[in-house]
């Protein structure tokens, strides 16, 4: 076996793993990497701005092709500037493999140019993470790392580097055998449980599927497997914000995303069901609402492949370890087994459907201005065919995208559901891009949260990205200032966009294309112009500065308590509400 | 507006990692960042080939926390297993406690006979100081520690619980 150094052992693992881009900021403790990676130009390293958008960047490029992300960066700044997309990574379950360098062995702890405690301050927002001491440690720490970031529960990985580490050499093969690791989690449901979960689905007749962004991750196959459920069941799906895509908002079965800024139809569905089958999805706050008025009358059933999301906020009946794909899988076989026939939830339906007729994603009509919610029916419409990927920032615009965009299709949507990340949009797609160079990738942003990684601009420009961002602006950060109407009498605390920079000329600055769209006319031909343009467009959408978003649970309420619309806001909240979520 | 607070059990938990560096900060980080509670934890090297520890940890919380604890303890990458010792049936827990005493006269008298009636070994003498070794369940510690404040405590270092299952097999 022939010596090498750790940074070309690491490289060389990677290339052996598969990995074809990295995301990544170069500084003085990872040099010899970024040496060993000039030797191997078969991975392609995408120079970001700030180390931020590397982990959003790796983020987008994992979510839009179910490979795990890769990112690089330093000691010190570096790797802080990484813990957002770190966390955010953990919270969504992102598979992503983080390299940090740092500071020789010999000068840990001495408080070194460039040393922070990397795996000490990422301990609790990685889902493991190593300090590796020894070159001969490298390859076998960063198969694990893979191994740990894909299977089970997906999830960030860091690997923190010594530099001497880097430069010290160690006995390395290529394609050597990979040890079998320690980790393995549960995939397959438990044979009895998912019996069990049959008799229960038999005995129902209220049922609803509720799923989450563990079938996205479960990989392309689990959406067909739900479809394939839902169809046996006859029963209608509603999904969270993280699995939109999972289910095709064409079906009839479509119940529309729940939650605080879900449909009516869905919440109550989810109120009046007598039984909700949970498929990858981990009640969140932004789900359920005030817990102790939570789906009151329903058994619940949880899948997880992580066993410590069942039963954390919302006590189930059945909770079903395993990967969502493989036990509705194993679902389906049983249900088939037992010549199960598509009950008669004629009764069921026909409650949906006087639910459906709130029509509760209208909004008001205004010929002078922009609705936000029309522009996004706009861009659904002009690009729909083209099943484009899209990503957002995190506010209103997020959610209104989510209520009026549709998707038919897994690993299209690409959103910061969990950490609620403001400025992750603009890189994700740009990492969505760099893993599917043909299809038309939009970040669908707000002028305050595209501020947060504007200089991602120019990482679009350098590797002729052609990603279009289509900014609904409406000078405030919309979110913040819809909470301040609703629950602190419209004073609005700091949450107007001041100074904000002329968007066109900006983009026109980085070699982009600019356009503005003002007048509710030129709506469909600014929205026909981006898609045309090639390269990367910006897009500054002015929109109705006041519009809120609509349908809302108020912080503290139940399903059955939504506001529909701006006249169904009444008086203030109690300082119990206020210290909700 | 008032802050809910819940009733609580106390759970004492085993639990199998491998020995490597940090995993004592990931276990108690751990408990810091979900707001539970360690009441006492111990940990050493008990494998023969040093490559495994065992962590006990003593803790409390309403019943759907300890289960989330188990949960969550179990889904770290270099923990094996947890056994909630305390759930799973009959088990013996022991704990050592060092006691400083200081006093003369009367005080040294009756350190000595609580001493005795403790079972506590005096490990180091001089004419107005006694160190005590005391082994037992936690409950006994704390009542011998509380008796010796009237007799002139001066300090007390404790190991915390270990706890092993009862019968013949592991867990």
């Amino acid at each position: 076996m022939a010596e090498k150094s750790g940074a070309d052992i690491l490289v060389e693992t990677l290339m052996d793993l598969g990995v074809d881009t990295v995301f990544g900021y170069p500084g003085g403790a990872v040099l010899p990497i970024y040496d060993a990676l000039y030797e191997h130009p078969k991975i392609k390293h995408i120079l970001v701005r700030h180390e931020q958008a590397a982990t959003h960047a790796a983020e987008g490029y994992a979510r839009s092709t179910g490979k795990p992300g890769v990112v690089l960066v330093t000691s010190g700044p570096g790797a802080t500037n990484a813990v957002t997309g770190i966390t955010d990574a953990l919270m969504d379950s992102i598979p992503m493999v983080v390299i940090t360098g740092q500071v020789a062995t010999n000068l840990i702890g001495t408080d070194a140019f460039q040393e922070a405690d990397t795996v000490g301050i990422t301990r609790h927002c990685t889902k493991h993470n190593y300090l590796v001491k020894k070159p001969s440690d490298l390859a076998h720490v960063v198969q694990e790392a893979f191994h740990i970031a894909t299977q089970g529960r997906p999830g960030p990985v860091v690997i923190d580097i010594p530099k001497n580490v880097q430069v010290a050499a160690a006995e390395f093969s290529r394609n050597a055998a990979v040890a079998n690791s320690r980790y393995q989690p549960q995939t397959e449901g438990d044979f009895k449980d998912i019996n069990t979960a049959v008799e229960m689905i038999m005995n129902a007749k209220a049922p609803v599927l509720y799923t989450g962004g563990g079938i996205i991750n479960s990989g392309p196959k689990a959406s067909e497997t739900l479809r394939e459920l839902a169809e046996l069941l006859g029963c209608p799906v509603t999904s969270t914000l993280m699995g939109l895509g999972a289910f095709p908002a064409s079906s009839d079965k479509w119940l529309g995303m729940l939650g605080m800024h879900g449909t009516f139809e869905a919440n109550m569905a989810m109120n009046k069901a007598d039984l909700v089958v949970c498929l990858g999805a981990r009640f969140d706050d932004r789900i359920t609402g005030r817990l102790d008025a939570f789906s009151p009358n329903s058994k619940k059933i949880h899948v997880d492949i992580d066993r410590s999301s069942i039963n954390k906020t919302i006590r189930v009946d059945l909770p079903l370890v395993g990967d969502v794909g493989r036990v509705m899988e194993q679902m389906i076989a049983v249900l088939k087994g037992r010549r199960f026939a598509t009950p008669d939830y004629g009764e069921w339906w026909s409650r949906i459907t006087g639910w459906r007729a709130t029509n509760c994603l209208d909004y008001p009509e205004n010929k002078k201005e922009i609705m936000p919610q029309l522009a996004i029916r706009k861009l659904w419409e002009a690009t729909h065919e083209r099943e484009p990927i899209i990503t957002t920032e995190v506010g209103q615009h997020q959610m209104w995208a989510a209520q009026h965009f549709d998707f038919e299709n897994p690993n299209k949507w690409l959103t910061s559901g969990g950490l609620g990340t403001m400025g992750y949009g603009l890189p994700a797609a740009i990492g969505a891009q760099l893993g599917n160079p043909d299809a038309l990738v939009i970040d669908i942003a707000g002028e305050a949260s595209i501020q947060m990684n504007i200089q991602e601009l120019g990482t679009a420009t350098q590797y002729r990205l052609p990603v279009k961002i289509f900014i609904l602006n409406n000078e405030y950060m919309g979110m913040v200032r819809q909470w301040q109407e609703l629950t602190y009498e419209s004073r609005y605390s700091n949450s107007y966009s001041d100074s904000l920079p002329d968007f066109v000329k900006l983009a026109e600055s980085y070699d982009w294309t600019g356009i503005r769209i003002e007048d509710p006319a030129d709506l469909e031909a600014g929205i026909q112009k981006m898609i045309e343009t090639d390269g990367p467009v910006m897009v500054d959408c002015r929109v109705a500065k006041l519009a809120n978003c609509f349908p809302m649970i108020p912080s503290g309420a139940a399903h059955t308590e939504m506001l529909l619309t701006e006249a169904d806001v009444k008086g203030t909240m109690d300082d119990q509400a206020k210290a909700l979520v | 507006m008032h802050i809910h607070e819940e009733a609580v059990e106390r759970h004492v938990l085993a639990v199998l990692v491998d020995n490597e560096a940090g995993i004592l900060a990931r276990i108690a980080g751990m408990f810091t960042a979900r707001g539970y509670n360690i009441e006492s934890l111990t940990v050493a090297d008990i494998s023969e080939d040093h490559a495994i520890s065992r962590i006990t940890i003593a803790t409390n919380g309403p019943p759907h926390v300890i289960e989330q604890i188990i949960a969550q303890l179990d889904r770290l990458v270099p923990v094996h297993s947890v056994r909630d010792l305390t759930e799973s049936g009959p088990h013996v827990q022991r704990e050592l406690a060092l006691v400083k005493v200081a006093g003369k006269g009367e005080n040294r008298i009756e350190a000595m006979r609580l001493a005795d009636a403790y079972r506590a070994r005096i490990v180091d003498a001089s004419t107005e100081s006694f160190i005590f070794e005391i082994t037992g369940a936690p409950e006994k510690i704390e009542t011998f520690v509380t008796l010796m404040r009237e007799v002139g405590l001066v300090e007390v270092g404790r190991t915390g619980v270990v706890a092993v299952s009862r019968g013949p097999n592991a867990g």
